[in-house]
């Protein structure tokens, strides 16, 4: 056991765990942030994606005591600005079915979007190839990264 | 039949905390779909859902229909919304609180639609009336001279308004309409049905506050996981905990014995600890050895073998049979053979399952996704011992169901935990857990012969199918000595064919299996549709005609097809010939393609709903590349046209894990793969374009949670046979196939 201290959404949060807890489970467990979901446990789904310093990373697999100091950005955090052309587009294009991937699908996007503005089908097979969906919204999901691309258009 | 009035005076007080709320009832039916009795009521009519209207005018639509991604949610509070003549922004849906009243409440089939048309719109409608009524009240006019629109009810000649939440008040007093008479709006008119709906459940499902059941966190809760006996039928023989209570957080180990049948739990060894990963490290700690059981030696080899045998051995059951196909045989000379098999598939749904519960002495409340929370209510009282009216059950939003969640398993470990825990306790599975302990879709082998005429149509076609059975897995051996039930639910798709052969039979014999089997997104569909349809391909090929021209030779004189198996479900095949030629037809089915590229088409009608495929293929480096699906549906009315798209994108996206990826395979009496490396799925990478075309009709809207899923398979195999002439007759597609 540990105590930490992690910024996450802009904010300090404090918890105390083993420090090889993943953070998915710090997220879910202990700070009540459950838009993070947990989907496969080995980084094969994308489910559990967030932001850590703005890189998209699978927190499933990055162990809670590797993140004291770094920036931590969720779901929630991020589509705390309802304007956010990521969130914007995936409702314009109608994405989700069952939505428990969507989480993961959008910190994924957000993350491409911030490197490469306007992302080619090829960009976006790559950046999104990791991240499943069995409702199979892929076809909407690129649709959305292009608008959103777009400036929302 | 209806005496609405009185249930509805009941729950207009039990709610009344609340304020006072308009509120209507109506009753979604069962499925008739299914090998037991369609059971329906004599008793007083007892609605299962709600219209619910507010003095602020909201309107809330609680139904007994789970949202399982399938947007059951919006389209029928779209239903209800256009009866109403509601504003569509101040609708919001809720699922009814489960009681043991609504114990067959089911969310599957893909019925939801069919069978809740008419009585939500009657509904819907009776409501309208009702404040219509009030409103002329209010003003001492004739009803005839007030109109509803947008949640306002207008004076014609004055242009006087009443808002509906200004109506509640007085329309509560107010008789009962008999919802027989109530007039039904003329589909002409309808501004909402068949227009573009932004779906309901979205908003929360694009931010994280979209709670689904491995969400719920209640106070003084602890987290389970279960080492469950890998080996179907088989036993705990005893294990070691020492290292896994030395992790920190544990609270408590202990072994649950299997429920078999019923629940089909495996048993084993539960941990539970403060925290989900605390339970999960100290599971890895558990040192456990099993008993294989009696079928510990079951492998995909074995089942193969026996397989064999069962193809060329006597039938158990006969779906059908038309003429007399052994003479036809004897007759043709031009014969075609062939053998097709499709293996087990998991559901895979990215949200795996779990269930929270707190079990009391005199109570016990359970949060989860499920297709059938009636079920559950009924099982838990079973197995706890408490009454009906002691159990609540609250549906949370599924991460998929695909059919998994029709099994309640994972709900009868939660309570089993329960009850040794004396805390609420939340049951969660790892991917590992879903993988290996899933109702899988049923293993299947197929022998078709077929002989054309001298006009090179068919003039006859056997089919016999063996596969592992979803009754046997539920039924008891007094009900497994009838044949056609065990058969019940492995033909459709194949027994129903709609193309006229003058000789057929198609039939069946069992292959026994310790395998946890049960439905799988369209179910025996999945398997029958990609043999027939494929096999049909091949006699084309035999006859040297066009796929498609051979189709609809076949289907040119409007026949009605009934299926054995479920007599309500008619195929009409002007319908079918319809989906086919705009398939073709949007997809540009005579224009050339190249080799390595192909064209592959294939229809089906089931769950109420006709679709055609066209699938274009490339196939090089050994591998097959779906680059294009252009689709035709004729679900009848499209309730929200966007949905039953991204229902055929979803069904597209679906089959192809199962065309080109997934396989579950059994060793030991165990399922070898465990996780998303060693059970592949459908990746964004190699999702196709898909096109989308809906026939248009105003006739009762149909099921869209399936019938895409069945015909994809073979609309594919014809392609890469297009591309490359290469008959595929096993799936999932693999590189030795293609050369």
């Amino acid at each position: 056991m540990a105590e930490m201290k992690l910024s996450i959404n802009g904010e300090v949060k404090r918890v105390s765990v083993d420090p090889a807890m993943p953070l998915l489970w710090v997220l879910r467990d202990f700070l009540d942030l459950t838009g993070t979901k947990f989907g496969c446990g080995l980084g094969l789904c994308g489910a559990c994606t967030v932001h850590l310093d703005g890189e998209a990373v699978r927190s499933c697999q990055t162990e809670v005591g590797k993140v004291d100091g770094r920036k931590i950005r969720t779901i929630e955090g991020l589509a705390a600005d309802r304007n956010h052309p990521v969130v914007r587009a995936w409702l314009d294009e109608q994405v989700p079915q069952c939505g428990y991937c969507q989480s993961g699908q959008i910190m994924q996007a957000a993350a491409l979007l911030i490197k490469n503005p306007k992302p080619s089908d090829e960009d976006i097979n790559a950046a999104m190839v990791g991240n499943i969906c069995r409702c199979g919204t892929y076809q909407r999901i690129r649709r959305a990264i292009h608008r959103a691309a777009q400036g929302g258009q | 039949m209806l005496a609405a009035s009185v249930n509805r005076r009941d729950f207009f007080r039990a709610s009344s905390v609340g304020g006072i709320s308009l509120v209507v009832g109506f009753y979604l039916g069962l499925p008739t779909r299914s090998a037991e009795a369609d059971v329906k009521s004599e008793g007083p009519f007892t609605p299962n859902g709600w219209i619910q209207i507010d003095r602020s005018g909201q309107i809330t639509v609680l139904i007994e229909k789970t949202e399982i991604g399938q947007g059951i949610f919006t389209a029928l509070s779209m239903i209800v919304a256009e009866e109403l003549e509601a504003d569509w922004s101040h609708v919001r849906v809720e699922h009814v609180p489960v009681t043991d009243a609504y114990q067959n409440m089911t969310t599957g089939g893909s019925h939801g639609i069919i069978r809740s048309w008419m009585p939500l719109r009657r509904a819907g409608a009776q409501a309208r009336e009702m404040l219509i009524e009030a409103a002329s009240k209010a003003w001492a006019v004739k009803r005839e001279t007030c109109r509803a629109e947008s949640s306002t009810v207008i004076h014609q000649p004055t242009g006087r308004r009443l808002a509906y939440g200004a109506l509640v008040e007085s329309a509560v007093q107010l008789p009962e309409l008999n919802v027989e008479v109530v007039k039904l709006k003329d589909p002409r008119d309808f501004r909402l049905v068949g227009k573009r709906a932004e779906r309901k459940d979205l908003p929360a499902k694009i931010n994280g506050t979209a709670s689904f059941g491995i969400d719920v966190k209640i106070p003084g809760m602890l987290y389970a996981v279960v080492a469950r006996c890998p080996h179907f039928g088989g036993r705990l023989l005893k294990f070691d905990d020492t290292m896994a209570r030395a992790v920190p957080a544990v609270a408590d180990i202990f072994p649950i014995d299997p429920l078999p049948r019923y629940e089909n739990t495996a048993g084993g060894v539960v941990v539970v600890a403060e925290n989900t990963w605390a339970a999960i490290q100290a599971r890895k700690k558990l040192k456990i050895q099993w008993d294989k059981g009696p079928r510990g030696d079951e492998s995909s080899a074995s089942l193969r073998e026996a397989a064999q045998a069962q193809l060329s051995g006597p039938a158990t059951f006969v779906a059908r049979e038309d003429g007399d196909p052994d003479a036809a045989l004897a007759a043709t000379a031009r014969k075609v053979e062939a053998w097709y098999e499709l293996p087990f598939q998991a559901h895979a749904t990215m949200e795996p399952m779990n269930c929270t519960i707190d079990l009391r002495p005199d109570t016990c409340e359970v949060w989860t996704g499920t297709q059938w929370p009636g079920v559950i209510q009924q099982q838990l009282s079973r197995l706890s011992g408490l009454p009906g009216q002691s159990i609540k059950v609250n549906c949370l939003w599924s991460g998929g169901a695909f059919g998994r969640r029709g099994q309640w398993d994972y709900t009868a470990e939660a309570l089993q935990i329960a009850k040794k825990v004396k805390k609420p306790v939340k049951l969660i599975w790892t991917r590992e857990d879903d993988m290996q302990h899933d109702f899988y879709r049923q293993l299947s082998y197929h022998h078709l012969v077929g002989g054309l005429d001298g006009q090179s149509l068919p003039s006859v076609w056997t089919h016999r199918i063996v596969s592992t059975s979803i009754r046997e897995v539920f039924d008891s051996p007094e009900q497994l000595k009838d044949s056609r039930r065990v058969a019940s639910q492995e033909m459709a798709g194949a027994a129903d064919i709609p193309y006229f052969v003058p000789n057929f039979r198609n039939d069946f014999a069992p292959l026994p299996s310790a395998v946890p089997r049960a439905w799988w997104r369209s179910v025996e569909s999945s398997f029958n549709t990609f043999v027939v349809e494929c096999f049909l391909d091949e006699l084309a090929y035999a006859a040297g005609k066009s796929p498609l021209d051979f189709r609809l030779a076949l289907l040119r004189e409007d026949r009605k097809v009934t299926n054995p198996m479920y007599t309500d479900q008619v195929c009409d095949t002007a319908r079918l010939r319809t989906v086919l030629q705009l398939a073709a037809e949007k997809a540009g089915w005579h224009e050339s393609m190249a080799q390595p590229q192909g064209r592959g088409i294939a229809c089906y009608f089931g769950f109420d709903t006709y679709v055609g495929h066209v699938a274009e293929v490339l196939v090089e480096n050994g591998a097959v590349r779906v680059r294009r699906v252009v689709t035709a549906v004729d679900c009848s009315t499209a309730v929200n046209p966007d949905g039953v798209k991204a229902m055929i994108e979803g069904s597209v996206n679906f089959a192809l894990t199962a065309i080109l990826k997934g396989e579950i395979t059994i060793k030991d009496g165990a399922v070898e793969q465990s996780n998303f490396h060693d059970y592949q799925v459908l990746r964004i990478d190699q999702a196709p374009e898909i096109e989308v075309h809906i026939v248009a009709s105003a006739e009762r809207p149909t099921g869209m949670g399936e019938p895409g899923v069945p015909p994809l398979a073979p609309a594919v195999a014809n392609a890469v046979f297009a591309a490359t002439g290469k008959r595929i007759r096993r799936l999932p597609i693999r590189a030795e196939d293609l050369k």
